[in-house]
């Protein structure tokens, strides 16, 4: 590979139950790049994506085998600081899942949780930044503590999530089906955010949306029945893929 | 006429079709895409031969047949540039799908511009027609056979997706070249012979640059077919330098 991998997995497998969900998976993941994973549904992609700041913990009956490094630790060893870990790689959903109080609130929460600022003024400063980076200060600036969260459009609480999670400072930023709620106009706002986003995040993103993948990622992987197909350059991918079956997938042939 | 060494195309559908995987609709789509282009070389390939029969045999009318397909070729580039565009449009196209549709749309203008260069012959065979022939041409139409043949092996390997057959196209190339260098300083020592056959020695010249232009034209679709199978572009031996 021509980069220096951010997140690095190997001989990376799942299983819920009996069932096997990630076979064998090596992938390595660029650093403050977009890489998009793409592939039908029940592929695996989303459970790969939480198998980076181990969501998949939260699910009985799961076993993972292998390894997964991010900055040279492996992160699913059990000294693993899982609290720090989540920290460090954080994680948007497809539905945009904010708190039921204000802007404010929703913002403070992972500051307070995490202890991470005590002077009052400064965390003012914090919050006006991730807002400002996600685009919405001049929307909400007069607003924070009196609109509720859940009243804010679709695309704005993705907004809101997003920034939930630059406020803690992470590496990195998993984001599973970012867009799926989103009308296409919204949509585009968000990719143009990832875009910006990039230059200070690695970003790794699932998507059904294939022209979503080709139009904003820069590395692409291709799962199908839980095994990582192919793993190239997006262009690559999109003008001229290796594999047979990640062609017959993105020419819709099939998924 | 020419219809002795009229191509015979294989016009197969759904050669995109992959064992395992769905029928699509876009496949006829592009079946029908590919049935247009090899109908518009086909006729390309008939006023190439028509052209260099037509000077060689001093026949109007095959000349006449090259003036008046060139209107066809003409209207089937736009409606092939118009359809192309529109399956990009509608049907976001990706991988062998998008190298198919955007070559197509290269080749159309090679084939249009192949087709200008049949009817520049044509104009410098009426021209010829007034004056007794120069000489018998030999080396002209064992040129144009050449750049015949490849056009017609560049559109089977198109049509049987034969990427080898693709790349001997390309390397045919030079042989053209060479026997128009060879023609060049044939004519020039009638032209120093005897200057009342500079006239007819330079259009016999412009008609060999012409047939050499058509060879370069069928080398770019040859050029354009291979990315299509291969997904690897051949163009000026980029393939040495650059891997994508």
């Amino acid at each position: 590979m021509e980069f220096k991998p951010k997140i690095k997995s190997e001989n990376l497998s799942l299983y819920y139950g009996d069932f096997c969900a990630l076979k064998d998976v090596n992938i390595s993941i660029p650093e403050k790049e977009i890489t998009a994973i793409i592939g039908p549904s029940g592929c695996g992609k989303s459970t790969l994506l939480r198998c980076f700041n181990r969501m998949n913990d939260f699910i009985d009956n799961v076993k993972v085998e292998g390894k997964v490094i991010i900055d040279g630790q492996n992160i699913l060893s059990e000294d693993t600081n899982l609290i720090e870990l989540r920290k460090n790689v954080g994680m948007v959903f497809q539905r945009p899942n904010v708190f039921n109080s204000s802007i404010y609130d929703n913002l403070n929460f992972g500051i307070k949780i995490h202890r991470l600022i005590r002077d009052k003024r400064k965390v003012q400063e914090v919050i006006q930044k991730s807002l400002e980076d996600v685009g919405l200060w001049d929307e909400l600036k007069d607003r924070l503590y009196t609109k509720n969260a859940r009243t804010l459009t679709l695309e704005q609480q993705q907004r809101l999530c997003i920034a939930r999670v630059i406020i803690l400072k992470p590496d990195i930023i998993l984001l599973d089906e970012p867009c799926s709620t989103l009308d296409p106009i919204s949509t585009a706002k968000i990719e143009e955010l990832l875009q910006v986003l990039k230059k200070d995040y690695t970003i790794v993103i699932v998507t059904h949306n294939m022209q979503q993948a080709a139009r904003i990622s820069y590395w692409c992987g291709f799962m199908l029945l839980g095994e990582l197909i192919e793993f190239a350059r997006t262009k690559k991918i999109f003008t001229n893929p290796y594999d047979e079956r990640t062609e017959s997938y993105i020419t819709g042939r099939f998924g | 006429m020419m219809s002795a060494q009229r191509v015979i195309l294989q016009e197969g559908l759904g050669d995109n079709k992959k064992e395992g995987t769905m029928e699509r609709h876009f496949d006829e789509e592009l079946a029908e895409l590919k049935k247009k282009l090899s109908r518009t070389a086909s006729l390309v390939r008939e006023m190439i031969s028509a052209s260099i029969d037509a000077l060689k045999e001093r026949k109007e009318d095959l000349m006449k047949f090259v003036l008046d397909s060139e209107e066809k070729v003409n209207m089937s580039q736009i409606e092939i540039d118009d359809e192309a565009l529109k399956l990009i449009a509608l049907r976001q196209p990706a991988a062998s799908d998008l190298r198919l549709i955007v070559s197509v749309m290269k080749m159309n203008s090679e084939l249009e511009r192949m087709a200008d260069l049949a009817v520049n012959i044509v104009e410098r065979s009426k021209e010829l027609l007034k004056e007794p022939p120069l000489k018998p041409l030999i080396d002209l139409p064992r040129m144009a056979d050449i750049a015949q043949g490849m056009l017609d092996n560049a559109l089977q390997a198109f049509l049987n997706r034969d990427a080898d057959t693709a790349r001997q196209v390309c390397q045919t190339d030079d042989s053209v070249d060479d026997l128009n260098d060879q023609i060049f300083r044939e004519l020039l020592t009638y032209m120093l012979q005897d200057p009342k056959n500079i006239n007819r020695a330079i259009k016999l010249i412009l008609v060999a640059r012409y047939l050499e232009r058509i060879a370069d034209h069928a080398t770019n679709i040859a050029e354009d077919v291979y990315y299509i199978i291969k997904g690897k572009d051949i163009r000026h031996h980029i393939e040495n330098n650059k891997s994508l």
